[in-house]
C-alpha cells in the first residue's frame, strides 16, 4: 500500500466479525467478516434493512464495542486489543458522533455541550476551546444561542448543536446514526448540507447510517449491509466533489 | 478534577428536587448527631464537674490494718476464725516525703495533705455529728475550690477560725462570727469562731464539714503532726485510675481514684457515651443509604447522558469521580446545614431549655461532623459511582 493512500485512509476494516452471547446456546454472529475502508474525503452512507447489523457495525466503528474477530484500523492504528482507557482516549480524539436523538447533556448550555469533548479531555476551557465552540455554533447557524439550555432549543437546533459538538475535536471520522431521522424534510436538508460542508472544509470522513434512500443517494458512496455482510459498495459520481 | 466537579454540580443543580430532599435528610441526620453529641458531652462534663468539684481525683490513704497471723508449723492444718480489725484513725507515715514525691509526679496538678476525723458540734443543747477537716488552704483550695462557694464570710482557718457548711450553720443557728464548740472525745473540747459559711450543693458536705487548720485538727483528733489522707488533683481526669495505681506502687499506700469510688457513675457515663455513638452510627448509616439511593436513581435517570459522555471520550475513572464528587458535595452541604441546625438547637436549649446545665459546643464538633459527613458521602457514593463507570456506553446510549 502506498504512503499517499495510508495518510488519507482514516478507517480500514479487515474481516471484522461480531458475535453476541459467546459460549451460550443463544450465541449468534451478527457481522460475518466486514471489509471496507474510508478516506478523509469519503462521504458515505451505510444502508441496510433492520437487523442487518448496522448498529452493531456502527458501535464497532465508534470504538464503543470490540469485535470478536478481525481488525479495525483507525488512522492506521490497530484497535482490537486496546484497553478501555486507550479506546476511550482514541475515541475522544478521532471520532465524532451524531445520534438520531441528539443526546445533549440537559444541564449544560449549548456552548458547553459543544465544548464538552474538549472539556472532558483537557478540563477548564481555554480561549482556543471557547473560540472553537463559538465558531462551530456560528457555522451551524446558532450564533446567539450559546447560553441556551437544550430544552430551550428546537429539535433541529439541538441536532445542529450535536453536530457542532461532534466536530469540535476536529475528528478524522464523523459517525452519524439516522441524524435526520426525527427531523422534518427542510431541517433535515439543512443538517445534511452541514455534513457536506464539514466533509469538505475539515477533511473529515463522514459515514451516515440511514434508512432514508434519498439521504443515501445524496452521498458520494453507499455501502449496503445485508445479514452482516457488505453486499454493495457504490459510488455516485454525480454527487462527487 | 475541574470537569468532574462541574458536571457533578450541574447534575445536582438540575435534579433540584432530589438534591433538596436529600440535603434536608442529611441535614436532619447531622443536626441530630451534633445536638445529641453536644448534649451528652455537656451533660457528662456537667456531672463530672459537679462530682469532682467536691472531691479529689485521687485520695491517698494509709494502708488498711490487717491481722498478722503466725504461719502454722509445716504439716499442721490451722482453722482460723478471725475478726477483721477495726480501722483506727491513723496518720500516713512520713507524709511529708510522700507529699514531695507526689508534687514531682508527672500528671499531678495539686497535692493537699488533709487530716480529717469525726467530732460533735455543739451549741446550746444541740449535738450534731460532723467531720473535721484540717487543711492547708494554699494547697487545699487547688484541689477543691471551696473558697468559690463561700456564701457568707471568708474562707479562713487557723487561729481558732473555722469554716462550716450552710446546712450545719442552719441546724445550729450559726452566723459568721458566732462561736461553735467542737468535741472529739471526753475532755477534748475546743471553741472555734465561724469565719465563713460555704455551700457546695452536696447535702452530705454542707451538713457535716467543718474546716479547720492542720494544727487545731491534729490536736482535736489526737494525731499530732499527722495527716490522714492526701488529696490529689490530676491533669487528665480519666487517667486518674492509672495514676492511683502508680501512686500506690510508689508509696505503698492505698490510693483510690474518683473513678473507683464513683464506679457506678463512670459506668453510667460509659453507657451513655456508647448509646450516643450507637445513635450517631445508625443515623449516619441511614444518611449514607439515603445518599446512595438518591445517586442510584440519578444514575438510572442519566444513563443516556452517561453513555453520551463516555462516547465523547469521558474515561471510566472520570465518570466514577463525577458521582463520588456528588456524594462528597451532598455530604458537605448537607452537614453544613445540619451542623448549623444542630448548633441552633443547642443555642435554643441553652437559652430556653430547662436550664439545668449549659451545653458548651466544642469548636471541633462542627468541622468534625462535616468532615465525617463528606467522607460518608464519598463512601456511600462508591457503589452507585462504580455502576455509572461500568455502564456499557453502547447500552447506555440506547437507554430510553
Amino acid at each position: 500500500m502506498s504512503e499517499v493512500v495510508t495518510t488519507h485512509e482514516v478507517l480500514r476494516l479487515q474481516g471484522l466479525r461480531k458475535s453476541y452471547n459467546i459460549g451460550l446456546p443463544t450465541e449468534a454472529e451478527v457481522l460475518h467478516g466486514v471489509d471496507f475502508s474510508l478516506t478523509r474525503h469519503d462521504f458515505a452512507a451505510l444502508v441496510g434493512p433492520s437487523g442487518s447489523g448496522k448498529s452493531t457495525l456502527l458501535n464497532l466503528l465508534g470504538l464503543l464495542d470490540t469485535p470478536t474477530a478481525g481488525e479495525l484500523y483507525l488512522q492506521g492504528q490497530a484497535t482490537r486489543n486496546l484497553d478501555d482507557e486507550a479506546r476511550t482516549a482514541l475515541r475522544g480524539r478521532t471520532i465524532g458522533f451524531v445520534f438520531q436523538f441528539h443526546h445533549l447533556i440537559q444541564a449544560f448550555t449549548a456552548l458547553e455541550n459543544v465544548m464538552m469533548p474538549l472539556l472532558v479531555a483537557h478540563g477548564r476551557p481555554d480561549a482556543d476551546a471557547l473560540a472553537r465552540g463559538r465558531a462551530l455554533l456560528d457555522a451551524v447557524g446558532l450564533s446567539g444561542c450559546e447560553d441556551r439550555k437544550p430544552s430551550e432549543l428546537s429539535g433541529g437546533q439541538q441536532q445542529r448543536v450535536a453536530i457542532a459538538r461532534a466536530l469540535v475535536t476536529r475528528p478524522a471520522l464523523l459517525l452519524a446514526d439516522e441524524p435526520t431521522g426525527n427531523l422534518d424534510t427542510k431541517t433535515a436538508g439543512g443538517v445534511f448540507e452541514l455534513f457536506r460542508r464539514f466533509n469538505r472544509e475539515y477533511d473529515c470522513a463522514v459515514l451516515i447510517v440511514t434508512h432514508d434512500p434519498r439521504l443515501s443517494e445524496a452521498c458520494d458512496r453507499t455501502l449496503t449491509l445485508v445479514d452482516g455482510q457488505i453486499v454493495g459498495d457504490v459510488n455516485h459520481p454525480r454527487n462527487g466533489r | 478534577m475541574w470537569i468532574e466537579t462541574t458536571i457533578a454540580l450541574k447534575f445536582l443543580r438540575e435534579g433540584r428536587t432530589q438534591t433538596t430532599l436529600i440535603l434536608v435528610g442529611i441535614g436532619v441526620g447531622v443536626a441530630v448527631i451534633v445536638f445529641v453529641t453536644a448534649l451528652i458531652v455537656g451533660l457528662q462534663q456537667n456531672i463530672i464537674g459537679r462530682t469532682l468539684g467536691t472531691q479529689a481525683h485521687v485520695r491517698v490513704l494509709p494502708p488498711d490494718e490487717l491481722n498478722h497471723v503466725q504461719a502454722p508449723p509445716v504439716g499442721v492444718v490451722q482453722l482460723l476464725l478471725e475478726d477483721k480489725r477495726p480501722q483506727r484513725l491513723r496518720s500516713i507515715n512520713n507524709w511529708q516525703a510522700v507529699r514531695d514525691v507526689l508534687d514531682q509526679l508527672p500528671g499531678v496538678k495539686a497535692v493537699s495533705p488533709v487530716i480529717s476525723g469525726p467530732a460533735f458540734a455543739r451549741r446550746g443543747g444541740t449535738n450534731l455529728s460532723v467531720a473535721l477537716v484540717g487543711v492547708d488552704p494554699s494547697r487545699y483550695l487547688k484541689v477543691i475550690p471551696v473558697a468559690d462557694d463561700v456564701v457568707s464570710g471568708v474562707f479562713r482557718v487557723g487561729a481558732g477560725d473555722a469554716v462550716i457548711g450552710k446546712l450545719l450553720a442552719e441546724d445550729l443557728g450559726l452566723r459568721v462570727g458566732d462561736k461553735l464548740r467542737l468535741q472529739t472525745g471526753p475532755g477534748r473540747i475546743t471553741v472555734v469562731n465561724v469565719a465563713g459559711i460555704f455551700e457546695l450543693g452536696v447535702r452530705e458536705l454542707d451538713q457535716r464539714y467543718v474546716y479547720l487548720d492542720h494544727k487545731q485538727a491534729e490536736s482535736l483528733l489526737e494525731l499530732p503532726g499527722g495527716i490522714t489522707v492526701i488529696d490529689v488533683t490530676v491533669k487528665d481526669i480519666f487517667a486518674a485510675t492509672d495514676l492511683a495505681t502508680r501512686i500506690a506502687g510508689l508509696t505503698g499506700l492505698k490510693a483510690e481514684s474518683w473513678m473507683q469510688t464513683n464506679a457506678q457513675l463512670v459506668n453510667a457515663l460509659a453507657s451513655q457515651s456508647m448509646s450516643t455513638r450507637m445513635i450517631s452510627f445508625f443515623v449516619g448509616l441511614s444518611v449514607a443509604f439515603g445518599i446512595a439511593s438518591v445517586l442510584s436513581i440519578s444514575i438510572v435517570q442519566r444513563t443516556r447522558e452517561i453513555g453520551i459522555l463516555r462516547a465523547m471520550g469521558t474515561r471510566r475513572s472520570q465518570m466514577l469521580r463525577v458521582f463520588l464528587v456528588q456524594g462528597a458535595l451532598l455530604g458537605l452541604a448537607g452537614s453544613a446545614l445540619g451542623a448549623l441546625a444542630g448548633w441552633g438547637l443547642v443555642w435554643v436549649f441553652n437559652a430556653f431549655g430547662p436550664g439545668l446545665f449549659y451545653i458548651p459546643v466544642s469548636p471541633l464538633l462542627v468541622p468534625a461532623a462535616m468532615a465525617l459527613a463528606t467522607l460518608t458521602g464519598i463512601v456511600s457514593a462508591a457503589v452507585p459511582a462504580r455502576r455509572a463507570a461500568r455502564l456499557d456506553p453502547v447500552v447506555a446510549i440506547r437507554h430510553v
